[in-house]
Order: structure tokens, then C-alpha cells, then sequence
């Protein structure tokens, strides 16, 4: 059977990665899940300088997922090059780093920095982080800005691109299609709904900074839906994501159009999901006589 | 650490509102150490999701307890299972307590559940120090006497234990903090260790003095009890003057040097 894919250029052995901001910088979830089994490993997102973070409460659970506002705590890239990537180095696994600015000079000083730097198979460009004051989400929310981002980020290294979507918009197709025309290699979706929760104990709002990502099996058809309307829309690979617990789960996302998936939040709940996911999808190509992974991908929309 | 599922022994109810699960869970009491937790799945259903972190209570010849409040959805699913059940259990998690060496004297404040993990360290303790249990002494608050877990297996243990009570019903009226520094004046203390709600670690903060080292164990929302999605923050010193960041309680802490925290 073959399991291989390739994401815009990155040759992955298999459809199964991680979502940036669950899985740490790998080494956290190396005790539970063999890393060189992983198709990639996507990092926690990375900027320019150290980041503190938001403070806290940061998470609030929700019904079958939960809300997060981190506000993309990190050590900036230069410590991420310096400590994180020569760890993941050791592994057979390509490593896509996760770029967040608050200008769209941020983001082009990072891929060029990136482009330089051992060990980073690919970018993933982060235009959809809801829990930060400038940048993020305001990047890609309007399709001329997310294609603007894209556009200079492009000319500024030659890894390849994957443009992270938000689905806090009208219309996902519409971003995902001026992305793949500013030269994104492949688009992931989705990033987390912005969401709410009150705690009527208090009456005050349960995370510190009021509003926070909702993610978990609660979004998934959301995001299927979103993942179908995208290959639909582009050509490009789609990395589909948005509670994904279990190989079934995974499969609604390759059969909408996702050549690649990525275990988020369920790396939580269970520290082996990802691996679970991928013997699971082993398991039904066997008992459905399907030899290749890229005969599943899209398959409902012939069938629709 | 480990990820498996384990039975339960016993899950009872020790004081109003409060249960000691009993685990069968040998990988995990061999290398369980005082301050350190386990991080609990409630069930098999996506509602809620989320692990639960709950301090260990104590752990022996092939068993870990905790000892934990019933507070909400995840407790609440917890209280429900029964003997022979099975639960999904991560551990041993996290950074515990500096153990003291034999002739330090030592205080350990709880408030609460917070004496949940007191009681490993009591133990632990009790086995380096000996005959010699009068260098330790145990402060326990709770709203009323009956509150209190465990008192009568510490005073069994060999230590003095005062008990604050909020209504009188104890050895001194009032909080532990309040208790603790009545006391603390004549006691010379090496070292502090302490565990309660966030309003006790910093009434202790400004009770205990500059000379002992002090540990508390703090609490936080947490999500992969991993170290990987930064959920469980704690405002720690950075540098010199005001500057601060942020630890992780899962894999930092959840024990940190007090003077270390921004409260």
C-alpha cells in the first residue's frame, strides 16, 4: 500500500501531521509517539522575537472541544532554530516551522531567516491566528491581504508554502483561491472559530483575554465542510484539520479533498492520537482494497 | 511517565464532597513522587474532553491515590465510577517537592484539598527524618474541622498537626496562613512547603519571612499536561526588577519556589 503524499514539495511517508500550537516542538509527545512514523511534524508557531504569551485563564473546555487564547507564546526564531529544530533533526521526518508576524514584514524576515536555517522542510503561514492583537487573523480575513502576505513571504524564500486559513470569513474559497495565485504551495484549514464562554458563576468571561480559538470535535463539520468547498476551489493540497480523534474522522477530510490531515487538540486527550489515526487509516485501506492514499482523496465529490 | 488504562480499586467518599480513588496502577506508584499529579480522562465521551490533573495523594506498593474535591463536570463523571472500573490515566506528571535534608525544620502549610499532596510529602518526609517528627510541623485550614482530610493519619504519622478553622471548631479561628504566621515566629524554619487555592499562596507569600525556602504547588487550567500547548501559564521573574514570563504548572512546576512566582 502506498501511504505517500506530497504536500506542495514536501514528501510526506504518510497523510498523518500535527496542528501547530498542539504538539509542542515534538520533543513533548516523543515519549508517547515515535516521531519518524509522523508524515510531518508541524511546530508550535513561531515570531520573530520571544513572545510571553496571554495571560491566563487561556483555556475554557466547551462541549466536545474547547477554547484556547495562548496568544502564541514562543521564544522567538532564533531559539527556535538554535533549540528546537537540531532536536527534531534526529528524526526521519520533515518539519514544517508555523510563521506568525504582526506586520508582512515579520513574516518575510522570518522565511528568509527560515530559508537559511538546517532542518525546515516548509512554512506554514499563519494568517488565521485569532488571539493576537495585530497581525493574524486580520492577514487572513480579506483574500488581498492574505494574497499579499503570501506574495512577499513567496519571493523571500524557495520552501515551500502553505498558506494557513482562518474560517472566521464569508467565503474560504474566495482566500484560499487568491493565496494559490500569490504562490502558496498548499493551504491548511482550518485555524480555530473565534468563540465565547461566560461563566455565570462570575459573570465574567472564562478566558483573561474574553475571546479565544474553538477547536476540538466540535468544529469538525464545520471545517469538512470547508475543506470540500476548498478543493473545489484550488488545485493546490489541502492539509485538512478541525477535531480530528480518530482515522474516521480523518477520512471525511481526505475524502472531501484533503491530501493531508493533522491531529490537533485529541493529542491532549489521548498523547497517541496521531499514531491511532494513522494505523487506523492503514486499517481501512486494507479492509477496502484501496492501494493508494491519493485514490481516497476528494472521492465525495464524485460521489455527491 | 506513563498513558494507560487502569482499575480502580476503591473511590469513596472521605469527607462531605470530597473522594479517594484508589489506583492499581504499579508503573506509576514505583515512580511517583511527592507534588507530582497524574492527569485523568472521566469517561470515554467527548463531553467533557479534557484530562483532569489531580495531585497525588500518595502512592504505595503498586498503588496511587488521589484525593480530590468534586468541583465540577469532570469531577462529577470521576465521583460516579465504582471499584473494578477502568480510567485513562497519564502519569506521573510534573516537578514535585524538594525533599528536606534530616535536621532542617520544616513547616507544611495546606489549605483545603491542598493537603492532598501534603500527605505523600508527609510520608516521604517521615521516612528521612525518623524519631525526630517534632522538627516537622503541619498546618491544615479548612471552613470547619470535618473539612480537613487526612488529619487523623498525619497526627498517626507522628506530627504535630495544628488545624485552622474558619468557625472555631479547630486549634486556631481563622485561616492557616493566619495560623502559620503566629506561629512560624518561634519556629526557625528551613524550609516552607505549601499547597492551597491561588488567595492562600499569596496571603502565605507575605506571612512566611525571608529566610526559609519555600515550594508551593499551583494550580491552573490545563490542557495537554505535556508541556506542548501552553495552556497551564504561571507568571514567573524573569531577569531583574519587574520583568516576568510565563512557565508551564504541567512540566515547570506544578511545584515552584515561591519567590520565584509573580502573585
Amino acid at each position: 500500500m502506498n501511504f505517500a503524499v506530497n504536500i506542495g514539495g514536501i514528501r510526506m511517508k504518510n497523510p498523518v501531521t500535527t496542528a501547530s500550537g498542539t504538539f509542542g516542538y515534538g520533543r513533548e509527545y516523543a515519549g508517547f509517539v515515535d516521531l519518524n512514523r509522523l508524515g510531518a511534524v508541524v511546530i508550535k508557531g513561531v515570531t520573530l522575537l520571544p513572545r510571553p504569551g496571554n495571560p491566563t485563564p487561556r483555556i475554557a473546555e466547551t462541549p466536545a472541544g474547547m477554547l484556547n487564547s495562548i496568544g502564541l507564546e514562543n521564544p522567538g526564531v532564533e531559539a527556535v532554530i538554535e533549540k528546537h529544530l537540531p532536536y527534531l533533526a534526529r528524526f526521519d521526518v520533515p518539519v514544517i516551522v508555523n510563521i506568525a508576524g504582526d506586520t508582512v514584514d515579520d513574516y518575510v524576515k522570518l522565511a528568509s531567516r527560515l530559508d537559511k536555517a538546517p532542518g525546515v522542510a516548509g512554512l506554514e503561514v499563519n494568517i488565521s491566528c485569532p488571539n493576537v492583537k495585530k497581525g493574524g487573523l486580520a492577514f487572513g480575513s480579506d483574500p488581498d491581504t492574505a494574497a499579499g502576505v503570501i506574495r512577499e513571504v513567496r519571493a523571500a524564500t524557495r520552501l515551500p508554502l502553505i498558506a494557513k486559513l482562518s474560517p472566521n470569513v464569508t467565503d474560504i474559497s474566495a482566500v484560499a483561491e487568491s493565496v494559490a495565485g500569490a504562490g502558496a504551495d498548499a493551504v491548511s484549514l482550518i485555524n480555530t472559530l473565534l468563540g465565547m464562554v461566560i461563566d455565570v458563576n462570575t459573570g465574567r468571561p472564562a478566558l483573561a483575554s474574553v475571546m479565544g480559538g474553538l477547536s476540538g470535535p466540535a468544529v469538525r463539520p464545520v471545517a469538512v465542510r470547508m475543506v470540500w468547498q476548498v478543493y473545489r476551489a484550488v488545485n493546490i493540497p489541502i492539509i485538512g484539520m478541525g477535531g480530528i480523534t480518530c482515522a474516521e474522522d480523518a477520512l471525511q477530510f481526505i475524502m472531501a479533498g484533503a491530501s493531508a490531515v493533522a491531529v490537533g487538540m485529541a493529542s491532549f486527550v489521548n498523547p497517541r492520537a496521531t499514531m491511532e489515526v494513522l494505523e487506523g487509516i492503514e486499517a481501512y485501506m486494507r479492509d477496502n482494497n484501496v492501494g493508494d492514499i491519493k485514490e481516497l482523496i476528494g472521492i465525495a465529490h464524485e460521489r455527491s | 511517565m506513563f498513558n494507560k488504562k487502569y482499575t480502580i480499586v476503591k473511590n469513596e467518599e472521605v469527607i462531605p464532597g470530597h473522594r479517594l480513588m484508589c489506583l492499581n496502577a504499579p508503573e506509576i506508584a514505583s515512580r511517583a513522587a511527592p507534588g507530582q499529579f497524574l492527569h485523568l480522562r472521566c469517561g470515554d465521551g467527548q463531553d467533557p474532553i479534557l484530562r483532569r490533573p489531580l495531585s497525588i495523594h500518595f502512592a504505595d506498593r503498586g498503588r496511587v491515590y488521589i484525593l480530590y474535591r468534586i468541583a465540577g463536570r469532570g469531577t462529577s463523571r470521576l465521583a460516579l465510577m465504582a471499584r473494578g472500573d477502568i480510567v485513562d490515566v497519564m502519569g506521573p506528571l510534573g516537578r514535585g517537592f524538594t525533599l528536606p535534608a534530616p535536621g532542617e525544620r520544616v513547616a507544611v502549610v495546606g489549605g483545603g484539598i491542598g493537603a492532598a499532596p501534603l500527605f505523600f510529602l508527609l510520608k516521604k518526609i517521615g521516612k528521612i527524618y525518623g524519631k525526630k517528627k517534632d522538627m516537622v510541623r503541619v498546618f491544615l485550614g479548612a471552613s470547619t474541622l470535618a473539612m480537613v482530610p487526612g488529619a487523623a493519619q498525619i497526627r498517626k504519622m507522628g506530627f504535630p498537626l495544628d488545624i485552622a478553622a474558619d468557625d472555631g471548631s479547630g486549634d486556631f479561628k481563622g485561616t492557616v496562613v493566619d495560623m502559620f504566621r503566629k506561629e512560624a515566629k518561634n519556629l526557625a524554619l528551613d524550609r516552607v512547603y505549601a499547597c492551597g487555592p491561588p488567595p492562600m499562596i499569596r496571603a502565605l507569600a507575605g506571612a512566611v519571612g525571608p529566610d526559609p525556602a519555600v515550594e508551593v504547588s499551583v494550580e491552573e487550567r490545563m490542557g495537554c499536561g505535556v508541556g506542548a500547548c501552553l495552556s497551564c501559564a504561571c507568571k514567573v521573574r524573569a531577569g531583574e526588577g519587574e520583568g516576568f514570563g510565563y512557565a508551564r504548572v504541567c512540566t515547570d512546576g506544578p511545584v515552584f519556589d515561591l519567590r520565584k512566582l509573580v502573585l
